[in-house]
Parts: C-alpha cells; structure tokens; sequence
C-alpha cells in the first residue's frame, strides 16, 4: 500500500526542515515531500492520511534496549519488545548482548535477527559481546559477530574490568569500524551498592554505589581510547564528573559520544525512599546536581542522544525486598512521552534537538538507515500528538514487564501511529 | 495519670475508647523512628514505665492482650530481641508464635511476601520483623493488614532498641534535653546508630559519632549529628556512650585492619573512661564483643547500664504491643 500524509508538520534535522507538507510513501521509501502533493497521489490510488494534526517524525532510534530473548522470555521477547518499541515510537532498537546464552557468537545474532523479521514491528540492530559470555575474561570473535550483523560491540550490564583487556579490545577493533558501547562501573567501588551513594543511602540503611565507580572507569576507557584511537560511546550517563570528563576527552579529540537516559535526566535519588524497587536501576539515580549537569550535557552537545536503557524485569522479581530486586526499568513506551514533558513543553529543548537526540544521532553513529524523512529513505516514521494529554498505565504497557517508575505520570505528547518500511505497524488513530 | 493503674490491673481496655482520650499512638505500623513525633515517644516511653513495675512483680502474667497473637518473623538470628518481644506478648496475655528463618518454609524457597501473607493468614495479629534488608518492613506494611513492628532491618532502624536506650537513659536522666550522647563505632552499619540518633535529636539530646572514619556514612551530619574521629576527644564532655558492636567480617572487607588495631583506638576501657566525666553512662545494645569495643572492666563498671538495657526492653515492648492494640479487635473493645 502506498501512503499520503497530508499536511503533517515535518521535522526532519537533517534537511533543517520544519514545516506543514506532504509526504508521499511508496514501496516502503519515501518517495516524495513537498506541498500538495495529495492530489496526485489521490489520483495513484494512494490512500489519504490526513497528519494535519499531527507532527511526523523519522522514526525514533533506541541505541540501548535489552529484548532478554533468548533465555528469559518471561521479561520479554523480541516480539513483546519490539511491539513496545512501535508504541512508543521507535522504529529501530539497538539489542544489548547479555542474553541467555549471550550474544558472543554469530549464531546468537542470527536467531536475534530471524525473531526480529518475524515479529514484523520495529527494526532490531544486534551487539556483539567485547568478551566470550560478557565475562571480561578473553575476547570475543568480534570478525564472527560482524559478519552476522553487529552493528557495536558490548558487554553492557557489566563493564570490562581488566584494563589490559579493555586495551586489547580497542586495539583489535580496528579491524571493524565499529563502536564500543560501554557501562562505565568500577566493580569494586560499585559492590553491593543498591542505590547512590549519599545522604538518602545513609537515611534508608542501602548500600552505597557511589558516583566514583562510574567516573573512575569513564576517565579509564576515555584514556584507553585516547591512546589507542578506538571509537567508543558512553553508555547512560549519571554524574556530573562523568560528563566533564566525556566534554573535556571530546575537546582533546578523542572519539567519544555518550547517553543519557530519560530516567536519569528526570528521577533523583530522592525517588527512591520509600524502597521503590522500580526505581533501582544501574547506574542509579543520582542527585539534582548530576541530574542538571547532565541536562546541561544535552544542552551543549557534551551528550550526543537519548537512549532508554530498557531493561524489563517480571513482577515477582521486582515485587520483593530492595536489596533483592534486579536493577533495570522499562522506557520504550514512556521516553518520547517523558521527554516532551519534561523537556519540549518546558521549553528547554527545542523540537529538532530531540529529533535529533531521539532518532538522527543515535542512526548516524551507528551509520544505520533512519533518522531522516529524506526522499529516497526508508518510511520508517512516527506520528506524534504534540498535546495529547494521557496517562501512563500498567495494564496499556505492550511490553511484557511493567517495571517501570512512571506509572501514573500524566503525560503531554504521545506517539499516536509508527511506520516501519512503509507498513503501519502501530496506529491508535 | 489515672489510666496506667488500669493497665496495672489488666481492666484497661475495657476502659479505653477506639480514637478516645488517652491512647495517642495509634499506629498500625512502627517502622522506624524518623517519622515519629517526639510526643508519641515520649508516650510511649510513659507507657513503659507502668511495664517495668509490672515485670519486677512476682506474678507477672496480665490479660490485657487476651486472644491476641504475636508473630515474630525473624531473619537473621537474635537472641535478646526476639526473646524480649516473647516475653512482653506473653506478659500481656497473648499468645506467640516463632518463625525463624532456619525452620520455615523459606528454606523450600517460599519468599518473604508470601512468607508474611501466611503467617496474617495464620491469624496474627502482630508480625515483629527482623529481617536483614533495608526496607523489608515497608514492603510487609503494603503486604498485610496486620499490625507491623520493625525489629530491625538491615543497616537502616531498629526502633524499639533506641526507644529501650531512650528509656534506660530516661531513668537517669528524666530530662534527655541538652544531654551529650556519643555513638561509638561502626555507624554505617548499625542501624541502632540511625534509630538512636533519630530518638535523641526529637528529644532533644546532642548526639556525637566517632568511629574509624571509612565506617562513617556519607552525609550523616545532614541528620544534625557531629562527627568526631578521635574517641578520646568525643568523650570529654559526654554524658553517655553508648558502644555499638563491631562485626570481624567489616574487616574482611578491608574497611580497618584489625580487631586489636580497632580496640586500640576505640575501644572503651578504663583510659577512656578516666578521660569522660564522673557520672558517664555505659551503654552496649549488645551482645558485646568483649576486649575489642569495649573491656569486661568497662562494661561491668557501675556506671553501665547495660544489663537494665535489657530489662527495659521488655517493659517498652510491652508498651508499644499495648499502645499499638489499642483500638481492639475490629474496632471492638475487649473485656
């Protein structure tokens, strides 16, 4: 089926392109944007979609999501997943590796991406492990991992503790022109901790995970990369010392982006008395101060996107005691949501900045198609209510895990219909 | 007050109205002492006072909670705590049932909700918790209906021991205002610390906490305590000290070298004590490790109290499982 939108309000950064036009899709691309074109296509027997009340959007890019499957498909499975990602308008999402058995060989990738066809929803990127089981102990065949479709290298959930390791790793992927995504932790700063470390660690009795053990690794691996000139990106961001330290690498050339997620853009650690299990999340959430550094991050470029770190756990386990409870809350269905909220409705980011943070950015560093409305594109595209006022409920959530520390937000702008390769694969309108 | 001979007599309740004019406390929870008022306190330490006449009786047995059942759920071993919670049911007239973690079900793997569902199920009317996670007794509030009382729980409170160290304090000095307390060791760990500090603050005692530094947590000041590293600088002017026990496996985890080393600088033995003023109080939550936080000579000088501690516990539990049953069964006045 071949598609007008008529008259959506386009935004599109990487034409610098913000206005009221029509977008034509034919055989999944884009085929043509311009003014009152809907004649035409009415003509070609394209079915009329009236956007006026909508924007249209390239179709969001989540650099940071864990789909669980294979192995624990009661959190969720690729389909479940993915079916989260369209509904909150995303159309492609980038598979972290720790899986069950985790992503450190070829085959892992191809039952990844063969799911993925399947569940004809969102567009899913595999990453391959640094190390054989994301244990930090010997490399993994990287070349495997590239030539079935990774599109990074990671062992997110854990970081590559050996130095000499990490080193190694850099070094090799020359070979391969792909990032490094990684989780900045120092293990044994970090061990045992259940939450920031600081005044509400100490009046809820939880141990500390101070903010060191991220800045500790962040100025290692930045290091690391300097010397020997592998691109790595950060993943989620949480301190403040960690984003001068990403600013200050960036100013020397090392080549270096970073994340930040939504929850650590907008929760606090203050968020967490009264144990909520659903706001334990790693990094953890830290304080007003590291939460306005890293908005100020997003404000001057220090920050490059918004990634969701998805990580959905079942009820039961995250319905026990705190210092039980796995880390990790949802946000695929909540992040375009919270962040126009929090951040467009406030007037502190303009609507292509988080176009771009959301969907140019994150596509452009891994070099994958998406992020543009341009002609000739793949029609992988969101429509967003801009104003639409509407509650985060558990019992709407499409992904299987509903641990996430934003239900019963309202929120203002929702993702309302989500194209990928020119099929609708969400649509409430 | 003319209420406390009734709970003498065991005719209280009889004469006590739901919401009526004497009982203030009426909280279906004690989870910590930081969200207490300093008046409810103070009531119930009032409250104990009548208790601890009751338990140097010779007959000690009253009806006042007849038919009523306490449970004590606890996770981690304690002797003094989950006796002294027994003992104070019982006194009252209740009856008691003991689950502890090495005989329950929660060795074939059930978990702590529905380990708690069961024993509300069971027909307790009080779950006593200890458990060695922070939190555990929020996550039990939201999980029954039962009434909860917080018998410590991981490093966070341990409310009824600071309202038994508040009590013994009390009977020495009657006023807590402007009283000089020291806190002496490990305070990131010891959730007696926490609740203690709590207590004396809203009484309005100064509290003062020395330790080896890398056992002082973040932002302990912000609660209004002072912290000092040097013991024997701390206890100069100090009224009490109360000794927290020191765990071998903190050490294990590199946080100070060694139990002589830690004994050497903050034990408390008779050098410390010839530094603090005459009439110091001596106090230990107990059990003591003795020769490291603090010496026999010490913890046997006149000046401790930490054998009445213990007393005590039983009388200020006795009076909080009274206050908190105030309102009676289903709202319902007993006979």
């Amino acid at each position: 089926m071949n598609y007008c939108l008529k008259n959506g309000r386009l935004i599109d950064p990487a034409a610098g392109r913000d206005c009221s036009v029509d977008l034509l899709v034919a055989d999944g691309k884009i085929s043509r944007v311009g003014p009152s074109l809907a004649g035409d296509a009415t003509a070609a027997g394209y079915e009329i979609i009236d956007a006026s009340p909508y924007l249209v959007l390239p179709g969001l890019v989540d650099l940071h999501v864990h789909l669980r499957e294979p192995g624990e498909e009661e959190k969720e499975t690729i389909a479940s997943g993915t079916r989260a990602a369209v509904r909150g308008g995303f159309t492609s999402v980038v598979a972290m590796p720790n899986t069950k058995p985790p992503a450190d060989n070829g085959s892992v990738l191809t039952y990844v991406r063969a799911k993925a066809a399947e569940a004809k929803a969102a567009r899913v990127y595999p990453v391959g492990n640094i190390t054989k089981g994301g244990k930090g102990q010997e490399l993994a065949e990287l070349g495997d991992l590239v030539a079935n479709g990774a599109v990074a290298f990671s062992d997110d959930g854990r970081p590559v503790m050996n130095a000499e390791l990490a080193r190694n790793a850099f070094k090799y992927g020359q070979l391969f022109a792909k990032p490094f995504l990684l989780h900045c932790e120092d293990e044994n700063l970090s061990a045992g901790g259940q939450m920031h470390e600081g005044f509400t660690s100490t009046r809820l009795g939880l141990k500390g995970y101070p903010s060191l053990a991220e800045e500790v690794m962040v100025a290692r691996d930045l290091l690391l990369a300097e010397e020997t000139g592998a691109r790595i990106h950060i993943q989620h961001l949480s301190s403040k010392r960690s984003v001068e330290l990403v600013r200050e690498a960036k100013k020397r050339g090392v080549k270096v982006t970073a994340e930040a997620t939504p929850h650590h853009l907008i929760l606090t650690d203050g968020d967490v008395a009264g144990y909520h299990t659903a706001t334990k999340v790693n990094p953890p959430l830290r304080t007003k101060k590291d939460r306005e550094a890293l908005r100020e991050g997003l404000l001057n470029g220090t920050i490059d996107l918004i990634a969701t770190d998805h990580a959905p756990h079942t009820r039961e386990e995250k319905n026990q005691e705190f210092g039980k409870a796995p880390f990790g809350m949802t946000g695929l269905e909540t992040a375009l949501g919270l962040i126009l909220t929090e951040f467009y409705h406030t007037g502190l980011l303009s609507l292509a900045k988080i176009v771009d943070l959301l969907s140019l950015s994150p596509a452009r560093l891994l070099g994958i198609p998406g992020g543009t409305l341009a002609e000739g594109s793949p029609a992988d595209l969101v429509l967003v209510a801009l104003d639409r006022e509407w509650e985060v409920k558990e019992e709407e959530f499409l992904s299987k895990s509903t641990n996430s520390p934003f239900v019963g937000w309202k929120l203002k702008g929702k993702a309302v219909a989500t194209m990928v390769g020119g099929e609708w694969v969400y649509k409430e309108i | 007050m003319v209420y406390w001979d009734y709970l003498a007599t065991g005719k209280i309740i009889a004469h006590v109205k739901k919401g009526g004019d004497y009982l203030h406390f009426s909280r279906r929870c004690l989870l910590g002492l930081e969200d207490l008022t300093a008046e409810e306190i103070e009531e119930i330490l009032t409250t104990a006072v009548p208790c601890k006449e009751i338990i140097q009786r010779e007959v000690k047995k009253l009806p006042t909670l007849r038919g009523w059942t306490v449970a004590t759920l606890f996770y981690e071993p304690s002797t003094r705590t989950r006796n002294s919670f027994e003992l104070a049911a019982k006194w009252l007239g209740a009856d008691t049932v003991n689950v502890t973690i090495a005989t329950s079900s929660v060795q074939k793997g059930e978990n702590f909700i529905d380990t708690a569902k069961t024993i509300e199920a069971l027909g307790a009317d009080f779950i006593i918790l200890r458990h060695a996670m922070a939190g555990a007794p929020w996550l039990l509030a939201q999980t029954v209906d039962c009434r909860i009382i917080n018998a410590g729980d991981g490093p966070h409170e341990h409310p009824t021991q600071a309202l038994l160290d508040l009590f013994t304090l009390k009977e020495k000095h009657p006023s807590l205002a402007g009283l000089k307390v020291v806190i002496v060791g490990d305070i990131m760990h010891s959730r007696v610390a926490k609740s203690n500090i709590y207590g004396l603050l809203k009484l309005g005692a100064t509290v003062r906490v020395t330790g080896p530094p890398s056992l002082i947590p973040p932002g302990i000041e912000k609660l209004g305590v002072q912290v000092v590293n040097d013991l024997r600088e701390a206890v100069r002017d100090a009224n009490v000290i109360n000794v927290l026990r020191i765990q071998l496996e903190r050490q294990k985890k590199g946080l100070f070298p060694s139990l002589r080393e830690y004994a050497r600088l903050y034990g408390v033995n008779k050098e410390v004590l010839s530094i603090a003023p005459q009439d110091v109080v001596i106090m230990h939550p107990g059990p003591t490790n003795l020769g490291v936080e603090i010496t026999e000579e010490a913890a046997s000088d006149p000046r401790s109290v930490i054998t009445t501690q213990v007393t005590n516990g039983v009388a200020v539990r006795m009076a909080l499982l009274y206050l908190m049953s105030g309102g009676g069964k289903s709202g319902e006045l007993l006979s």
